[in-house]
């Protein structure tokens, strides 16, 4: 009920957040901050088609990168790394990195997005490589590898807001009815069991990169329930059990368990298995500005190949099997139009479906909706309870809380900071939530985002100088039931040169470690096509 | 009496309906229970914030009797609307007795003489107080036989007592604290004011009281609510000394406070040193690692920004240059320009042959180049998961880093006896890092059996070279402090990693476990 109250003061916004304000002190007349986000107006352009025709001569080039978010990025990163340069990447925004992108103030820098990569499982070798070139990993122990500690996330890792006291942990330790805590217990012993099987063709029944799954019918007969079906067939109704679900998917995939795929919601809980020396498996790496680290270390490796400000607007396979891309410059405001062997696509599959649709379906996939709002804040909050955590969640808002900044880099209790709030707009159709994103103003946004930090932190009062609200229109794609089968990621993933596709929409699962991988299997299959030598890293 | 008055006198009491009644003798238990709450307050307060609680409680509960016996003395003087009068006591006494534990810390720091302010709390409270029985006795005559109202007022007045002496030590002042069971009471006493005006709002004018009764209530409801943010504006609700000096930088809260001639100072709360004892804690922090290298041309303290670190090290002529990294800027600043303070680190902080650096230290050993011959580590306890970082493997490999082949640092690491998890944890750690460790340890009476730890890139010397004007360290007594008995022996404990902070966990255990 709870939840539900709050939500209704986020979403209805004006009245209720005003009044929240109040309660919490007085209004300021403006808060310092910025509204700003993925740039709409030219993903728009896309769909309404108004670019001006090519002109120039066609360039000839081995391959095109078409985006420059995480897949793009690492499949640039793996071309470079073995030896091959003739490529470009073309970004249509100012900036790669996609929604690992950061932002930087005078106290720190801060992610807009995505914010964290968990240790990799043994299966993800092509990631670990990589955290090994970019001297995250430092070393090795009998016990697998060693991470360096100053980029594992510090404890205390995470904090949960219940019953007005802050407590460790993401669940509630105390204050429950056995019979909820018991049936927390049953659960962890049931991902526990999917953790642990193995499918009829050898494979772990969940893991990451979530390809190299099982696909025994045993369990992807799963995605065709949606997770709180499957939730309420299995017993799992404790209410905080369901709350504390509920939390982990909005958190990863934006979306409520009734519009999740069971399949996926379990995947969640299953498919990590950390492989790190010093019990570390279960870390999470992290860093100021997010993810940023990762993609701008990519993108420094492939420097001279990327071009921002670039939309590729169409892509045609060409009689002789080349791929014919048009190309527009937003900084020259011209065309021109390439011919590569090989052309990848690194963009969000709705995107792809637009540039290329003789080669891609739509098909069924949707898109969920994100809020971050970067608070700046002269002094850290504090609470009743346990002290501040990396990562503060409050059971009573329908937000997912906020993480800090400057948790990795400082050992300073007070002084100014960052927090960075997260928010899915998960309650309505993906459609109408991106309206009421759009429609809302800065100061709107700002009250919502300010009613619900005091609302968790009240010492935050007359602490915070600045709310910087980022919007996402299409943050993540929504695992929804049947994604496993939708026919047009299938395509997608089955494509062959001159044109392949990478990025996290192959599997179904916006995260860093899908991206990484559909990055680097592009990239060595296109490697494969052009007959460049290499030695696969996968 | 009465004969001319056209507003109620007593007799309309008789009239009233039964419940009136009811409600005076709860009465007589309410405000027995709060009267000897406020001197309770006033006893415990005084106590706390002056000290000598024998002659405290001893002068304030003399005062608050002997002030009853004025009020009761005064009550003759009452001759007509003992009923009214009763209502503007009640009124009076939540504001003075509600008011009375948060306005006492809040005058504290700011009156000249605060036991003048104290006993005139006190005696105002007191006689009140007095005033209420003989009122209430004479309110009831008509209502009951003497024998019976006697009795009943009596019984009901020692009972109160008996539930405010058993509420106040077991539940109000640990549960709510002092400022907080105030208001609580002065609500408990406007509340009786409340419920006499509402049975007697049709025989009489009431709307004055009413209005001042619920202009109490609200102030005190106030208060209530803002109890925390006033204690923490009140540095004596906290400090059991008084507060010469208190400042909150964008880092810590700082507070020096002064009895007699110990000076204190605590950061965010927690002591960091006394003037009567430091020179054991800085004798032993530092001369153990000076005695035993050869040539200390470079030494680096971490932390330590009062200075006083530094004073032991700028006695050894042989020190070229110290670098002293402290995260706040008011803190050194503080120490090198105020005289008094300046005097007590023998103005070191402004000594030629020293470097400061205020910046956090976590960040400052990651990018720092150089090699110091003796690095001397003296954080606060690691009592939150920020500070803990400062004791983590990865923190002591880039001083490792930073300390000469032939170096000696030395690492503040908390109590062996109260903490001896805690304390072994940081000898665990430097290990993990790469060095030798040894513990040694000193009694400072103000901290009690604290503990320290050498470490180096090869084994120690044992022998050690002291400076003759000592005057806690002799050759000897330096070679005991090496030793440990049974109760704080080596134990196998955790490496304090980041991201485990095994450390600030122990601590909070063992120190919450000591501290009850």
């Amino acid at each position: 009920m709870k939840a539900e109250t709050s939500r209704r003061t986020i979403l209805a916004g004006g009245s209720a957040a005003a009044g929240a304000s109040l309660l919490g002190g007085c209004v300021q007349p403006t808060m310092a901050g910025m509204l700003d986000g993925a740039d709409w107006r030219r993903g728009h352009r896309l769909r309404d088609g108004s670019f001006p025709a090519p002109d120039g001569p066609v360039q000839d080039i081995d391959v095109v990168i078409a985006g420059g978010g995480v897949a793009g990025l690492a499949t640039g990163w793996r071309l470079a790394d073995a030896g091959f340069a003739n490529f470009t990447l073309f970004e249509l925004e100012d900036r790669t990195g996609g929604n690992a992108r950061s932002g930087r103030n005078a106290v720190s820098a801060y992610p807009l997005g995505a914010h964290y990569l968990p240790v990799p499982n043994r299966d993800a070798a092509a990631l670990r490589y990589m955290l090994r070139s970019f001297g995250m990993i430092v070393g090795d122990a009998p016990d697998g590898p060693v991470y360096d500690p100053y980029q594992l996330c510090a404890d205390l890792e995470e904090r949960l807001l219940w019953r007005g006291e802050w407590q460790e942990g993401l669940f509630p330790q105390s204050g429950l009815p056995s019979g909820q805590q018991a049936q927390r217990q049953r659960f962890d012993q049931s991902m526990d069991y999917f953790r642990r099987a193995v499918g009829l063709d050898g494979r772990p029944a969940f893991t990451i990169p979530s390809v190299l799954s099982s696909v025994d019918p045993r369990f992807t007969a799963l995605d065709r329930l949606n997770f709180a079906d499957w939730l309420d067939s299995e017993g799992f109704t404790a209410p905080a059990l369901r709350a504390y679900l509920r939390y982990c998917c909005r958190d990863d995939y934006g979306a409520e368990p009734e519009d999740v795929s069971a399949w996926a919601g379990i995947h969640y809980f299953a498919a990590r298995r950390g492989w790190a020396a010093n019990g570390d498996g279960d870390r999470e790496l992290t860093w100021p500005e997010g993810n940023d680290r990762l993609a701008s270390l990519m993108a420094a490796r492939i420097h001279s190949n990327l071009r921002p400000a670039h939309t590729v607007f169409r892509l045609a396979v060409t009689a002789e099997g080349r791929a014919e891309l048009d190309v527009f410059d937003h900084t020259a405001g011209r065309s021109r139009r390439l011919r590569a062997k090989v052309a990848i696509l690194a963009m969000p599959h709705f995107v792809a479906a637009r540039v290329a649709p003789s080669v891609c379906s739509p098909g069924g996939l949707s898109y969920a909706p994100w809020v971050v709002a970067n608070v700046t804040v002269s002094r850290p909050p504090e609470g009743k309870g346990v002290p501040l955590a990396w990562d503060n969640v409050s059971t009573a808002s329908d937000a997912l809380g906020y993480v800090v900044a400057t948790h990795q880099t400082t050992s300073a209790a007070l002084g100014p900071t960052v927090l960075t709030w997260y928010m899915p707009l998960s309650r309505e159709t993906p459609q109408v939530a991106r309206k009421i994103m759009l429609t809302r103003s800065l100061e709107r946004w700002q009250e919502i985002v300010r009613a619900d930090m005091l609302a968790m932190n009240p010492d935050l009062d007359g602490a915070i100088e600045r709310i910087d609200v980022w919007r996402w229109g299409h943050a993540m794609i929504r695992p929804t039931p049947g994604f496993l089968t939708d026919p047009a990621r299938l395509a997608a993933r089955s494509a062959h040169p001159p044109v392949l596709f990478a990025h996290s929409d192959l599997s179904g699962l916006s995260l860093f470690e899908e991206a990484h991988h559909h990055g680097v299997a592009a990239a060595e299959m296109a490697l494969t096509h052009l007959g460049h030598a290499f030695e696969s890293i996968a | 009496m009465a004969e001319a008055e056209p507003a109620i006198t007593v007799d309309s009491a008789e009239r009233a309906p039964a419940s009136l009644a009811v409600i005076l003798l709860v009465s007589v238990l309410v405000v027995a229970t709060c009267g000897l709450i406020y001197e309770l307050l006033a006893g415990t307060l005084a106590s706390y914030l002056l000290g000598d609680s024998v002659t405290q409680f001893s002068t304030v509960i003399g005062t608050y009797l002997f002030a009853m016996g004025v009020g009761s003395w005064l009550s003759r003087h009452v001759r007509r609307d003992e009923m009214g009068v009763f209502v503007r006591v009640e009124i009076l006494i939540a504001a003075l007795g509600g008011w009375s534990a948060a306005g006492l810390f809040l005058l504290f720091p700011v009156v000249g003489d605060f036991r003048i302010a104290l006993y005139a709390l006190v005696l105002a409270i007191g006689v009140l107080v007095g005033l209420e029985i003989p009122l209430l006795i004479r309110i009831l005559r008509h209502r009951f036989a003497f024998r019976e109202l006697v009795s009943n007022v009596l019984t009901y007045d020692y009972v109160g007592a008996l539930i405010a002496s058993l509420l106040f030590p077991l539940v109000l002042v640990p549960w709510l604290g002092m400022m907080r069971t105030g208001f609580v009471f002065g609500l408990a006493n406007v509340a009786v004011a409340l419920a006499l005006l509402v049975a007697l709002r049709r025989q009489r004018r009431v709307a004055v009281d009413v209005i001042a009764a619920l202009v109490v209530a609200a102030s005190l409801i106030a208060g209530l609510v803002a109890a925390d943010r006033m204690q923490r504006w009140s540095e004596v609700a906290f400090y059991g000394e008084p507060v010469i000096y208190a400042r909150s930088t964008p880092y810590q809260r700082m507070v020096l406070t002064r009895r007699g001639e110990d000076l204190r100072l605590y950061l965010n709360g927690n002591l960091q040193f006394s003037t009567r004892d430091e020179y054991r804690y800085h004798e032993a922090l530092v001369w153990p690692v000076l005695g035993r290298v050869a040539r200390p041309d470079t030494v680096l303290i971490l932390g330590g920004g009062d200075g006083l670190a530094a004073r032991e090290v700028l006695r050894d002529p042989r020190v070229r240059q110290v670098t002293l990294v402290d995260l706040d800027p008011e803190m050194t600043r503080l120490f090198r320009d105020t005289p008094q303070l300046a005097a007590l680190n023998a103005d070191s902080l402004s000594s030629p042959r020293m470097r400061i650096h205020n910046t956090d230290a976590f960040r400052w050993v990651r990018e720092a180049r150089g090699s110091y011959d003796a690095v001397i580590v003296d954080f606060p306890d690691p009592t939150e998961f920020s500070l803990g970082k400062l004791y983590t493997e990865s923190f002591y490999r880039e001083v490792a880093r930073l300390l000469a082949p032939e170096g000696v640092m030395t690492v503040q690491s908390t109590s062996p006896l109260v903490a001896p998890e805690s304390y072994w944890t940081v000898a665990t750690t430097l290990e993990s890092a790469g060095l030798h460790a040894r513990g040694y340890h000193a009694y400072v009476p103000s901290f009690g059996e604290w503990g320290f730890t050498l470490a180096a890139h090869r084994p120690f010397a044992k022998a050690t070279r002291l400076p003759q004007n000592l005057r806690f360290l002799t050759p000897s007594s330096e070679r005991a402090m090496f030793d440990f008995p049974p109760d704080m022996a080596r134990r196998p404990t955790p490496v304090n990693r980041l991201d485990n902070q095994a450390l600030v966990r122990s601590f909070a255990r063992e120190w919450g476990n000591y501290e009850g």
